[in-house]
């Protein structure tokens, strides 16, 4: 069976390529820094040296719109288009193709239709930055094949708290009952509080350092149970209205099981707290 | 009201770079254009009857006024992000590294602490 090496669940700060390769003279203070943390990061994947990484994300009104606007999709091709012109434009992220695992997406699909998770799918997918982010901060060459899972975190109704945990271990059953030698990291990538297009956007912190402070906390310790007990829809919008982006460090928790976090790092940058974290797989942890 | 079709505006503008162009120079005719032939196209055949802006929305979208769509419900991040695509690099030259995004912030002043609008659709 598949061997789940690693499970990955950061922030995903578009401007991270570009304010660390910019002239060193027009650098924001923090870049070295930034800069050293994210390499730090990244060696928490390589040294496990993954074959395959299953990347969840969200698309930001890229692909998927308010037409035909699916809770939970996975992709299914032999590859992928990534970076949409209006991110280039505005964040400066190049394109990037990411070869698929047809495979793999095709089994991991059945699964979870088969754990009751009636997943929508793509046989045509252009992946946004919530997944090419986190290809640029830990695995820069974008050498190996992936499978993308969107998850709905920007138009309501959303799923519940819970329900992305749940969500969460069915992705982990799924990886382990992969019939395959492969090793397998989970990447995936959401936000602290946040806001967008509101009162409280880029601030000198984020929106609700208390709320990141706490999460960063929950996580940590691996404790969904405070998590569940203190995180809904209307707090999280109390804490900035992009904050919905927690729900994938809920699901992310939910694919390394109720565990410690092996790795866990921060960065207060403007108007975000930057947050990684990193799971290695127990024995009894599935 | 149409959150959806304001929200289809921003979405079909932000992601062309031709549309952006033209919303960026001559808003009053490019969103009549807009409504007249890029808003109701359902696909590359089909062409679809079903939404069209009140006058509010019309006026919003025409006078690139992100506080009345942020009152309207538009969403948060097809708001910001287009507006930054059109602000953002002349408020730099002028203000500095997010100037516009800082006085988007300011304008909305009156919302900080209560509920957000709904941007549910
Ligand atoms: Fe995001």
């Amino acid at each position: 069976m598949a061997q789940l090496v690693a499970t990955l669940a950061s922030t995903h700060h578009p401007f991270y390529l570009k304010a660390t390769t910019m002239p060193r003279e027009q650098q924001m203070p923090q870049a070295p820094e930034w800069k050293r943390k994210i390499e730090a990061y990244r060696e928490t994947l390589t040294r496990t040296k993954p074959d395959i990484l299953v990347m969840i994300g969200s698309d930001h009104f890229h692909q998927i719109f308010l037409d035909n606007c699916p809770q939970f999709l996975i992709g299914k091709a032999p590859r992928y288009d990534a970076t949409f012109y209006n991110e280039e434009r505005e964040f400066g992220i190049p394109k990037y193709v990411l070869e698929g695992d047809e495979a793999m997406s095709g089994f991991m699909h059945q699964h979870l239709m088969d754990q009751d998770f009636d997943f929508a799918f793509s046989n045509e997918l252009k992946i946004d930055h919530s997944i090419i982010c986190p290809i640029i901060t830990v695995r820069p060459d974008a050498d190996l094949p992936v499978v993308p899972i969107y998850t709905n975190i920007f138009a309501p109704p959303l799923p519940s708290p819970r329900r992305f945990y749940n969500l969460g271990r069915a992705i982990r059953k799924a990886i382990d009952a992969y019939p395959s030698d492969k090793r397998i990291a989970a990447i995936g990538t959401g936000h602290l509080s946040l806001e967008l297009g509101g009162p409280r956007q880029f601030m000198e912190t984020g929106p609700d350092p208390e709320f990141d402070r706490q999460a960063i906390e929950w996580l940590r310790s691996g404790d969904i149970e405070a998590i569940l007990a203190n995180v809904d829809h209307e707090s999280m919008a109390k804490s900035g209205n992009a904050t919905h982006g927690f729900l994938n460090f809920i699901l992310m928790l939910g694919v390394a099981g109720p565990e410690a976090a092996d790795y866990v790092d921060n960065l207060d940058l403007f108007h975000t707290m930057e947050a990684y974290f990193t799971w290695y797989a127990k024995e009894d942890a599935a | 009201m149409s959150k959806y079709y304001v929200n289809k505006f921003l979405f079909t503008v932000d992601r062309d770079p031709e549309y952006l162009k033209r919303y960026t120079e001559d808003p009053r005719n490019f969103v009549a254009t807009w409504e007249q032939s890029i808003g109701p196209r359902l696909n590359d055949a089909e062409m679809s009857t079903v939404h069209s802006f009140t006058e509010a929305e019309r006026e919003a979208l025409i006078n690139h006024d992100y506080v009345a769509l942020f009152e309207m419900g538009a969403h948060f991040f097809l708001n910001l992000t287009i507006f930054i695509g059109i602000y953002d690099a002349p408020y730099m030259e002028k203000h500095g590294p997010l100037a516009f995004q800082k006085e988007f912030a300011a304008k909305l002043q009156h919302w900080a602490g209560k509920e957000y609008p709904s941007v549910a659709t």
